[in-house]
């Protein structure tokens, strides 16, 4: 199994229910904006604490209500790749990517700079700043941060939605090779129905607030 | 345009003055700045506004708050030459403590304006990238709230040398101790004749508040081309 998840939070008026059991690759979490899609990813990375439930990635409990288990977000070891991109403003390419890296023991590193600017294509970037790069660069280079974050799992939340149709292809294509060749657990959020199709071997669904 | 040595000691003893206020002040000042900005608490409004009081409050108060805790029966003063043996009355150390306290709202405002800039979302992130809250925070989120610390100190130095009313209530006007910039040029408005002192020492004064203020504007400016100061 790569993702049970079994949570209830209350936030707002909003109330976030989702039980879901994950074979392998990559899942999708669909729903219409608002549903609490991106708090699902936040509680999973631990950025956000659910009131009850379960959260079990790769055979690994990452929280327990019931058992009072909690892993801190800097043990759970999340490559999450946000909505909005999230690059440190302050730090060129090559030390946004190597931030989780040099973090990260070296027995858990399984990807190093080099590989990862190849698979991204994005070798010739590393010295630049975010804010010179287009929307597509800073999206790979986002991912590829993640990446090399040595993480367990992926969390992506809508990293198409801030691109063009073209950079969109090129992205989903990236996301298809990083599902078939890494065969990391992915959870990956989106509102449309397309995109999910084509890439996620199963789909949950969470309801309108 | 030649100073006198008099003048020059004056010049001198103001920079040092203003330094050390400076100085000193930058850990209490930064910590009060990321407190108003990140943290919620029961007596948070009334922190700020203790923070802000020396901006309003009539600086001659200020002085004669710092007499009363510092001057000869204060235990604060009292506990300081104890424990630290740092001694304030008639000395540089209380010009220096006065226009600290006097710096500390226009320092605690530049830097607070500067953290709250900064968007948690990135913290979140470094997080997730396994930083801890002490390496999110030198990693992350003082090199980008730092034009605005930088600012804050300027400003603060600034503010700093023109300090006058708490200074010469709290520790009096005495040459190469205590007589700083403002109080040098008060002094010499007194006495006759004095005019070219105080043209010298007033164009001084200028040109120091002025440097202060552009630098403080280019530091928040530079980065980004956005945010400002003034």
């Amino acid at each position: 199994m790569s993702f049970e998840i079994t949570i209830e939070r209350r936030l707002g008026a909003a109330d976030i229910r989702l039980d879901l059991a994950a074979s392998s690759g990559l899942t999708a979490l669909l729903g219409p904006s608002g549903a609490g899609k991106t708090s699902v990813l936040n509680m999973v990375a631990g950025l956000l604490r659910p009131d009850r439930g379960r959260i079990v990635v790769g055979g690994e409990v990452l929280f327990d209500s019931a058992a009072g288990i909690d892993l801190p977000v800097q043990q759970r070891r999340a490559g999450y790749v946000f909505q909005d991109g999230r690059l440190f403003p302050h730090l060129r390419v090559r030390d946004n990517l190597l931030f989780g890296w040099e973090l990260a023991s070296p027995a858990d590193r399984w990807l190093d700079l080099d590989q990862v600017a190849a698979l991204l294509g994005i070798a010739h970037l590393l010295d630049r700043w975010p804010r010179t790069l287009s929307g597509g660069e800073a999206q790979r280079v986002a991912i590829g941060r993640a990446l090399l974050g040595a993480p367990r799992f992926l969390l992506m939340d809508e990293p198409l939605s801030s691109l063009d149709a073209p950079r969109r292809a090129e992205i989903m294509a990236l996301i298809e090779r990083l599902r078939d060749e890494l065969g990391l657990p992915i959870l990956y959020v989106s509102h449309d129905r397309g995109e999910v199709d084509r890439l996620a071997a199963q789909v949950a669904v969470l309801g309108a607030p | 345009m030649i100073l006198t040595a008099d003048e020059l000691a004056v010049v001198g003893l103001s920079l040092k003055v203003s330094a050390v206020a400076i100085g000193a002040t930058l850990p209490v000042a930064f910590a009060l700045a990321w407190v108003l900005a990140r943290r919620v608490f029961p007596g948070r409004v009334l922190l700020d506004a203790l923070v802000h009081l020396p901006l309003v409050l009539p600086p001659v108060v200020t002085g004669w708050l710092l007499l009363l805790a510092f001057g000869a029966n204060g235990s604060v003063g009292r506990w300081a030459a104890d424990w630290l043996g740092l001694h304030f009355m008639f000395r540089w150390t209380g010009a220096a403590l006065a226009s600290a306290v006097m710096a500390l709202p226009l320092m605690v405002r530049a830097m607070r304006l500067s953290i709250e800039a900064v968007d948690p979302r990135l913290e979140q992130a470094a997080m997730t990238l396994g930083a801890s809250r002490l390496r999110t925070f030198t990693a992350i989120t003082l090199p980008l709230a730092m034009p605005g610390v930088l600012a804050g100190m300027v400003l603060g130095f600034a503010r700093s040398l023109g300090e006058f009313g708490a200074t010469i209530t709290f520790v009096s006007n005495i040459p190469g101790e205590t007589r700083t910039l403002p109080l040098a040029i008060y002094g010499a408005l007194q006495v006759p004749g004095g005019e070219a002192q105080v043209t010298r020492l007033g164009v001084i004064a200028v040109a120091l508040s002025l440097a202060a203020l552009l630098a403080s504007e280019w530091l928040v400016r530079g980065r980004e081309g956005r945010g400002h100061v003034l």
